[in-house]
């Protein structure tokens, strides 16, 4: 195979339909920005779960009738179980601080509140989360603890917020399928385009007996170039979306951790390789039928 | 070199056969003329030869292989024995003589130090000595023919096929294309040539086979063409 003639059929080739070449190339990109984004918003949706999960906690809150021995057969009990991982108190008035703080950019709902409407609880964090339902059932309904949500698993307060993450992420999954077979599409239709303005020196090469390979090389080539090209601007944005989103919703929302640089990078390798296997794969199928011997 | 045993083509959609129970034996180094009037399958019958199209019933050998066992991948190794040459000379207009004739043995993988040696010698055998740097419009039509025999013959091939190469060409340039064609001949190829052209042969006194309605109405060696009309 001599490699001089397969490179300048190859640029020859990617001059002659510049336009299209730009219109491949940024269907390619956006399709694999959207596909990819949607793996970096799963790692997010990862690291926020860490972090989170990391600080919840079951509450176990207090009869406004406890008595001191409830109270202290109840804490006995759980520091006792083998669950716990840790157990702290907290009062009405720490309660009733966190309260405050929780809701000082809204003073007409504290203006009015007391401590002694708080209730009083035990915070538990368990070794294993998934457990909860274990400890629930043991202290739910004993003397002492609230009758009506006395047991509140902190983390199923957040599933509906990571459900709503999840459907995003399937959203993205679903347009960047739709790109990339819009992609894979557009691919085919180039090659066939350049395959047929090209018909000359395939005949030709046909009928002086050329390998299938040397005659489809070209054009493979053609699309794996236009697929990397689609992955490299791919990767630009991506960049950018690390940037300007995600750096920018680090610097308003601090209460939770976000991903870093490493885990863009990670994807880089992913982003090219599947522009140009999209597009290697688009250019063989849409060939098959055009270049047959 | 080439042989067709009871060979038929029926194209699909077509009620009379393209081709129907043709046998014909060529033997190796021999000139054949492919008479008949249009339609009457004679470029069938060179496509076959090619394996650009198989045959409904019978078998073609081809240098000695017979094409309907020869697998999807052995084909281009056929055709690099057989060289082609068509009444549209079908050159590329973009490339000079010199690349066009070369890029015919490009495709095929051979070495550049090759091509440079063999593309002159080729040229000169067909008369284009000095025009290597012509492109296609410069030249005229019998140089254009020229070419296209040159590219046909670069890798010397065992079989040249020509389909009616005189066509476009007055008869005074068809005669110098003969000539060639007949020096191609006597180097030991095969020539096998689909033709209109009464004058030629006439003159040549070869091997003629003529189709009619698909059909070989007459093989007969040194024949003229107007024989059975």
């Amino acid at each position: 195979m001599r490699s001089q003639f397969v490179t300048s059929e190859l640029f020859n080739a990617l001059r002659r339909n510049t336009l299209m070449v730009v219109a491949v190339v940024i269907t390619v990109a956006i399709s694999l920005w959207f596909a990819f984004a949607g793996v970096l918003m799963r790692k997010q949706v990862d690291v926020m779960k860490g972090y989170w999960y990391d600080k919840v906690e079951v509450s176990i809150f207090l009869d406004k009738a406890v008595t001191q021995d409830q109270r202290t057969s109840l804490q006995n009990d759980l520091s006792g179980n083998p669950q716990v991982k840790s157990l702290y108190y907290e009062s009405r008035e720490d309660a009733f601080k966190r309260f405050k703080e929780d809701f000082k950019d809204t003073p007409d709902l504290t203006k009015d509140a007391t401590a002694q409407q708080m209730p009083e609880s035990f915070r538990v964090k368990l070794k294993d989360p998934t457990k909860f339902q274990d400890v629930a059932s043991e202290f739910l309904g004993r003397p002492g603890v609230e009758q009506k949500n006395g047991i509140v698993n902190q983390r199923t307060l957040l599933e509906p917020f990571f459900r709503m993450i999840n459907r995003l992420q399937w959203t993205a999954t679903a347009i960047a399928i739709v790109q990339l077979f819009a992609g894979a599409l557009l691919i085919g239709i180039t090659i066939k385009v350049a395959a047929f303005s090209r018909r000359r020196e395939t005949g030709i090469m046909r009928l002086v007996g050329a390998s299938n390979l040397y005659i489809q090389l070209p054009f493979l080539l053609e699309g794996a170039v236009e697929g990397a090209l689609g992955g490299l601007l791919a990767v630009g944005l991506l960049a950018l979306t690390k940037l300007y989103v995600i750096d920018q919703l680090r610097d308003s929302i601090r209460f939770t951790s976000w991903i870093g640089w490493p885990a863009v990078v990670s994807v880089i390798p992913l982003v090219l390789l599947a522009g140009i296997a999209l597009s290697v794969i688009a250019s063989f199928i849409s060939l098959r039928r055009y270049l047959r011997v | 070199m080439i042989r067709l045993d009871n060979v038929s083509k029926l194209y699909p959609n077509m009620t009379r056969p393209a081709l129907s129970d043709v046998t014909v034996d060529v033997e190796k180094g021999e000139f054949v003329f492919l008479v008949g009037s249009s339609g009457s399958g004679k470029s069938t019958f060179l496509r076959l030869l090619l394996k650009e199209d198989t045959p409904t019933a019978g078998s073609v050998h081809v240098a000695g292989k017979d094409l309907a066992r020869l697998s999807h991948w052995k084909v281009p190794a056929l055709r690099r024995q057989i060289g082609c040459v068509f009444q549209d000379f079908r050159l590329l207009p973009n490339k000079t003589v010199f690349e066009n004739v070369a890029f015919a043995l490009e495709v095929i993988g051979k070495p550049r130090q090759l091509i440079d040696k063999v593309v002159p010698e080729v040229l000169e055998l067909v008369g284009l000595q000095g025009k290597g740097g012509r492109l296609p419009d410069e030249l005229s039509g019998g140089e254009q023919q020229r070419v296209a025999i040159a590219r046909a013959f670069a890798n010397r091939p065992m079989i040249l096929i020509a389909d009616e190469p005189t066509g476009n060409l007055d008869p005074s340039t068809s005669v110098g294309i003969m000539r060639l064609l007949d020096r191609i001949n006597r180097t030991g190829t095969t020539v096998m040539m689909a033709t209109h052209d009464a004058v030629i042969v006439d003159s040549m006194r070869r091997r003629v086979v003529e189709l009619d309605n698909g059909k070989v109405v007459r093989d007969q060696s040194r024949g003229v063409y107007g024989y059975s009309k």
